[in-house]
């Protein structure tokens, strides 16, 4: 199981502290489209090729909402367990920056389209509930390119106007653990709702970090900082542990914590104030004018809950009640939709006589190993589900050896070659025929009889030299429980 | 409500307009005359009404999500301060 630790504190002389932290995620919705205009939301596009007038902020160019974003968002807030509002209004929410061309971002400030939910974590101490205060939709802004021109920052206004959802959890995390879990959980169930690809290298998904201290077991918040827009679990958890500190050593010095946006400098490993960010939160929201407010129904609500598919939780709950995996296997199984999938194909394909066990062992071991090592995905796996069940099926029926799986698994990787044939043409097959195996056994023992004697005499860890032995005389493919049974048998 | 010079230089500084005092002085002035004037709607209770954000008689209009819009980039571009072929060019923001 992997470690988690259950408490983050932090010590100062006789004082301890724990550290209270709320996460924004800002999750961009899968869509053609953008939310408010009919430019492609394509990543890795030509810089400013896919800008129209509305993204640009031409005057006099109207925002037309897109139908399909609203769904994503109400289907996220489904998947959230949380309430949505039948009524929601866009804000303005102003503030001048190079890569916002309107001087402000269209977002949801007073009525956000989903309100409170929860999400359930997984940790090795068991699970946690995490609330969620809020989740409304917005504009993404530009790009700015510092590091091209010396003297001046490049704009691309390619992923301005994308519809973002901005999910804001209560300050209910505690440790650095618990942050990461959480994200991989909404990474997760965006992922099965097909409403947002949770690629954090792409941009897809990022944070702010909402830090505070207290002593131990005081119910009052201390003052918090934010830390804005880290984009991954890793800065996430390293900004975490630099703050904390930071807001540690302030009290125990006497010093205040100024309420402040903060950046984290991945290369240093530490944060600082923005002072650009200073009248930040003067963002003067007002009802935006060009957008009437979004009404629906409840017919539209029960649609879409009609559509939501089988979600983690639920998946986990299945796994473990139909396939007798254990909670902490069916965890990992189900925590990418595309992993579940390929564990479901593999169940399916091995038949009526499957072993989950060796299912499960041979995915998330030599498969996910294999995955990690050419930095692939899942969905790009090199060795079909298919195939891997028929190699289970192998090892199941007797054919061949776990040992001799793996040799056979090595081969399967290049074309994802079917394991029966590699069986047949490399001659693998397993040697189960007692009477050959017997024979091998007696020409071992008779030309180690010195050994043999020994064994019985005591020293009992020679069995393994005879078991390596007869696995190498078979070339390893001797069936190793019936060359344990006959050893055990002749060497009496 | 009353606008002192400290809220006309931090809208001033907001709104990226610069105002120097003498202009901050005549401002604050009009606009107090503004607010004053206004203030007089505050004699109406509004305290069960849900704020106005249109007078249309309309829900709001949506759109499918098709992409619709073809690459003008030469011609957004043309609205730059500075020329680059790809890129807005602003003078270097940076933390």
């Amino acid at each position: 199981m992997t470690k988690d630790n259950s408490e983050y504190l932090i010590e100062r002389r006789d004082n301890v502290y724990e550290v209270v932290i709320g996460l924004e995620v800002h999750a961009q919705v899968t869509s053609n489209s953008k939310l408010f205009s009919s430019s492609s939301t394509t990543f890795g596009a030509e810089p400013n090729t896919q800008v129209s007038l509305v993204d640009a902020a031409f005057p006099g160019m109207l925002p037309v909402i897109n139908e399909y974003c609203v769904k994503q968002a109400i289907k996220t807030g489904i998947g959230l367990r949380a309430q949505i509002n039948k009524r929601s209004v866009f804000d303005r929410k102003n503030y001048f920056y190079a890569d916002l061309p309107q001087g402000y971002q269209i977002s949801q400030f007073k009525y956000p389209i989903v309100g409170e939910g929860t999400v359930v974590l997984d940790m090795a101490h068991g699970q946690k509930e995490v609330g969620i205060e809020r989740l409304h939709l917005e504009q993404d802004a530009g790009k700015s390119i510092h590091d091209m021109d010396p003297q001046n920052t490049l704009v691309d206004l390619n992923r301005s106007g994308v519809a973002l959802m901005e999910i804001v959890s209560k300050p209910d995390m505690r440790t650095p653990d618990e942050v990461s879990a959480y994200v991989k959980k909404l990474r997760s169930i965006m992922r099965y709702l097909g409403t947002c690809d949770g690629n954090m290298q792409e941009g897809s998904l990022r944070a702010d970090v909402n830090i505070s201290v207290r002593i131990k077991g005081s119910d009052k918040l201390g003052t918090r900082c934010e830390i804005k827009n880290v984009n991954s679990i890793k800065f996430m958890q390293m900004a975490i542990d630099y703050e904390a500190n930071r807001q540690v050593d302030l009290i125990e010095e006497d010093k205040t914590i100024d309420q402040e946006t903060r950046l984290f400098d991945t290369k240093k490993n530490e944060t600082r104030s923005m002072r650009s960010k200073e009248d930040a939160h003067d963002y003067r929201y007002f009802p935006d004018p060009d957008l009437l407010p979004l009404e629906v129904t409840d017919e539209f609500i029960e649609k879409l809950k009609a559509d939501i598919p089988e979600l983690p939780d639920d998946k986990k709950k299945r796994f473990i009640d139909e396939f007798k995996v254990s909670a902490y296997e069916a965890t990992i199984l189900v925590s990418d939709i595309d992993t579940a999938k390929y564990f479901e194909e593999v169940v399916a394909k091995m038949g009526k006589n499957r072993d989950m066990k060796l299912a499960v062992n041979w995915i998330t071991g030599e498969l996910f190993a294999v995955l990690n090592n050419k930095n692939l995905e899942i969905t790009q796996s090199p060795i079909s589900a298919k195939n891997l069940a028929k190699l289970i099926n192998l090892i199941k029926n007797g054919t061949i050896s776990g040992k001799i799986a793996k040799t056979i698994f090595e081969l399967m990787i290049d074309g994802d070659i079917d394991p029966q044939i590699i069986v047949e043409k490399k001659g693998l097959k397993q040697e189960s025929d007692p009477k050959a195996l017997e024979a091998l056994i007696d020409k071992i023992i008779n030309d180690n009889r010195e050994k043999a004697i020994e064994y019985k005499n005591g020293k009992e860890k020679l069995f393994g030299f005879f078991v390596g032995q007869a696995m190498k005389a078979s070339s390893g493919k001797a069936n190793p429980q019936l060359i344990n049974e006959i050893l055990k048998k002749k060497l009496q | 409500m009353t606008i002192d010079l400290k809220t006309i230089k931090h809208i001033s500084k907001l709104s990226r307009i610069s105002v120097d005092d003498a202009k901050a002085n005549k401002l604050a002035g009009d606009l107090n005359s503004i607010f004053d004037f206004i203030e007089k709607l505050n004699e109406l209770n509004t305290d069960n009404v849900e704020p106005l954000t249109s007078v249309a008689e309309t829900t709001l209009k949506s759109r499918a999500d098709e992409v619709k819009s073809e690459n003008i980039r030469d011609q957004i571009l043309k609205n730059s301060p500075d020329e680059n072929e790809d890129f807005f060019v602003v003078p270097r923001v940076v933390e």
